[in-house]
Parts: structure tokens; sequence; C-alpha cells
């Protein structure tokens, strides 16, 4: 039996961190907005916490460095693909040197509200370059679990209209042009992010799970899942 | 990496190269004045200027935020936005554009600062080549000099004070601008720099400039057809002149 458990990149890394000094474990859930995410890792982190176990949180577009000019950019939908990709990526590393990887070499749970799937989905939505993704994500460790929450696009455009009256521009994938029409470009832009999430799987291997069930039913097997991998120290 | 015309660019771009204190903006700047001389269609763009990313880039430097890897992809970012809303357009409408700076000065930079090069080469890959390269090389001594003379207060990135090379800055900064420069040299090959003097005198690199510039673009091709428009104050004179010269007929 190997003695412990470290992590590694997916790529190159990143200079000056050696994956070997990476403990803890980076547990990942992604899915569209709509899926129970946030109220998901909510309740993990609860969990975990009442059971004695220190957390840290990460997700898009809350890096110290480029969070608030990423926000402006996209209210004015001025970036072109290559640039948004690339400041996406800024978003993600600036939080992954400052937060996840301090948070690793200390033994902490990390959660991560989306991870670099959902921006390899839009990009590769988007028509970008898979070779160009893959060595830009190179950064990235590997995380322990990822919990893909897999939700109809019908059932999204529920959820998403009754919490908010409306559909998100860009969670609607405006910007390509599917529709002029906000509910069905909607359903088309979902329908192509989980197919992109499907090609991934393969690759990723993502632990698909059914979020069209109740929050509690969800939550249940998230934690049964994660459990075993926390035994696994 | 494809040039411009390789991959059938009606425009023509042409980027410098260099260390800081090399001379090369001032001739970028020269060349630009002649071109625009000669009625041709040129733009030029900076390394680091995009404007929505500039705030982004100077909140990291100013709160020394940064860390090899989020400098290489700010810098990238800017740099993606330049190339895809203004370089891109312009060549396809024929321009010539002038770069002061290009992916070379990241691929050297960032090495330097550690990052692989397969990993800045690859986040660079969307663009392609410049139609000519020129690095102005001097002597490592006389372009430290320019710079430690007149600009006593060095920055922290700037110095590379982030490598940890030193604690003085000005040591820190002639490490740092030495391993760029061995960087720049061990791709000249591969990219086809045309190596430039910077020791020799201003004007005489000039000449060299637009003598290698137009030895290689067929200038004449990037004439603009209709002249620029007039500034409001010499049009509205021309419309009097017209006037006349109607009224005369």
């Amino acid at each position: 039996m190997s003695a412990k458990k470290t992590h590694k990149f997916y790529g190159h890394g990143i200079p000056r961190v050696q994956a070997e000094d990476l403990g803890g474990k980076l547990i990942v859930v992604e899915g569209a907005d709509g899926s129970g995410r946030s109220t998901q890792i909510a309740e993990l982190v609860n969990w975990l916490e009442t059971s004695g176990r220190p957390t840290a949180q990460v997700g898009l577009k809350r890096s110290t460095l480029v969070s608030e000019e990423l926000e402006k950019a996209q209210d004015g939908n001025v970036l072109s693909r290559t640039t948004l990709s690339l400041f996406y990526a800024t978003d993600f590393a600036d939080q992954l040197e400052n937060i996840i990887i301090p948070a690793l070499k200390a033994g902490f749970i990390v959660l991560a509200d989306r991870y670099i799937y959902t921006l390899m989905a839009r990009d590769m939505v988007r028509g970008m370059d898979d070779k160009w993704l893959k060595n830009l994500y190179g950064i990235a460790p590997v995380p322990d679990a990822v919990f893909y929450l897999s939700v109809e696009p019908e059932e999204l455009v529920q959820r998403n209209l009754s919490k908010n009256a409306r559909l998100d521009y860009w969670e609607s994938g405006m910007d390509l042009g599917l529709s002029r029409d906000v509910f069905e470009s909607f359903l088309k832009y979902q329908f192509a992010i989980q197919n992109a999430f499907k090609v991934m799987q393969k690759t990723y291997g993502f632990d698909i799970v059914d979020a069209n069930r109740s929050a509690n039913a969800v939550n249940k097997e998230l934690r049964k899942k994660i459990s075993s991998v926390l035994d696994k120290e | 990496m494809k040039t411009f015309a390789e991959m059938n660019f009606p425009g023509r771009l042409i980027a410098v190269e260099g260390l800081d204190g090399s001379g090369k903006s001032t001739q970028i700047y020269l060349l630009k004045r002649w071109l625009e001389a000669e009625g041709i269609k040129v733009y030029f763009s900076e390394w680091n200027s995009s404007e929505l990313v500039k705030s982004a880039t100077s909140k990291g430097k100013k709160r020394e935020l940064l860390t090899p890897t989020t400098f290489s992809l700010i810098h990238a970012t800017d740099f993606a936005d330049r190339y895809e809303r203004h370089l891109v357009p312009l060549l396809r409408a024929g321009y010539i554009v002038l770069c002061d700076r290009y992916v070379f000065t990241a691929f050297a930079r960032d090495v330097t600062r550690g990052c692989p090069p397969d990993w800045v080469r690859g986040n660079y890959s969307f663009a392609c080549a410049p139609d000519l390269t020129m690095f102005f090389k001097a002597d490592l001594e006389v372009s430290l000099n320019r710079i430690l003379e007149g600009r006593p207060k060095l920055k922290f990135f700037e110095a590379g004070m982030d490598l940890r090379l030193s604690t003085d800055p000005y040591e820190s900064f002639k490490i740092f601008q030495g391993r760029i420069l061995d960087q720049y040299l061990a791709m000249s090959k591969e990219f086809n720099f045309v190596i430039m003097d910077a020791n020799e005198n201003v004007e005489k690199q000039q000449v060299l400039v637009r003598k290698l510039v137009s030895e290689k673009i067929d200038l004449k091709k990037f004439k603009r057809k209709s002249p620029l428009p007039l500034p409001p104050s010499l049009v509205n004179d021309r419309d009097e002149k017209d006037e006349l010269e109607d009224k005369a007929a």
C-alpha cells in the first residue's frame, strides 16, 4: 500500500510548487446555474466543518486579482473569445496559487464551486482548440473527486426562472448567436455544454450525479461518495 | 508558427524586441513616422496597453500580487485583447502593424521567471509570427546604464524582485535583464530575428531599419487609396477655395 497519497498536475503544473507537497483533498462540484451547486456546497461545508474538518472554498470569478475587471468586461460583452478565456484562466490561477495550493499544503479539504471543466466546456462550445485548452489548464491539480450535477435543460429553465424570473445572458450563450430568443438559446446552449461535459467525461472521469432529484437526496449521495474519498487516507 | 504573409493576410506585422533601454521604442517610432509620411496605412501597438486588462495588471503589480503564472496569464490576456480586437482586423484590412514587443517578450520573461517554455508558447499559439522581427541587441552594460541613469526608482516586477535574485533592486535588475537577454538570444534563430546593432548611433540604425523594411515588404501596396480626411480647420479653407474655383468656372 502506498503511504501518503499526494496530488498530481494535469500538465506542467506551476513554478515553485511541488505536487508532493500537496496534501488535503480537492473536491470539485460542477454543474449549470440552477443545478443546485451552491446549495450542495454550503451543505457539504457545514457537514465537514461540524465533523471537525477544515475547509476552503473557491469558485469562478472570485479572485482578488481580476474578478472586478472580468465582471466589467462581461457586462459590456466587449472581449473576444481568446481574451475572455485567458482572463478566466488568470482568475483561476490567482485562486489556485493563493487559496487552493496553500490550503492543500495545510491539509484542508478544498471545495471548488466549478473548476477548469466548466471553463473548458464553455470554450469548447465556442470553438476553441482542445490542445490549447489542455496546455493552458495544465497548471491545475487533479482533484480527488469531481461531481457533475446533471439536470435536464428543461428543468434548468424552470429552476432559473422560478429563482430570478429571467435567464442569464451568458448562461444562455447569447454571445454565440444560436437564437435571438433567450429561451431557445438557453436550451440549445445548455444542451451543447452538457455534450461538452460528456466528451470530457471520458478523459477526466467525472462522477455524474443525477440532480433532477431533491436537494436532500443529492446531498446524501455526495456525502456518501465524499466519505469514501476521505477514508482513503 | 506561421507569419501573417504565410496565412494570406493582406497586412504585414513588424515587431521590435530587445531589453529595456535597447532603444527599440525610438526606432519603431521613427519607422512609424516615416511610413505615415509615405502615406502608408500603419498602426502602432504597444505591449501591455489593453484598456480593459490594464487596471488588473497595475493592481497586481502595485500590490505585488502576481506569481510567475498569473504574471504570464495576465499579459497573455492583454495581448489577446489587442490581438483579437485591433491587430487581426487591421491586418485583414491591409495595414502595416508595428508592435513594440510581441510574444517573444513573454517567451523570454516568463521563462526567466520559471514558467515552462512549452506552456508559455502554447498559450500564445493563437498568434501568427511577425513578418519581420528586429531584435535590438545592445551590450548589457549599455542598456543597464540607459535605464539606471534616467530612472533611478525601479518597480518591483520590472527589477525582477519577485525572483529573489538580490535584495538590492539594482543588482536584481542587472541579473534579471542578463537572463532575459540569454533567453532572447537562445530563440533568435528559431524565430528568425534580424539582429540589429543597438550600440550604433540612432540615425544610422534608423537608415538600416527603413532599408530592411522596404526590402522585406513591398510598401507601395500598403498606400492609402484615398487621402486621410483633413482636420476641420483645413476642410473649411478648402470649401471656400472650392467655392471660389466653382465661381470662376
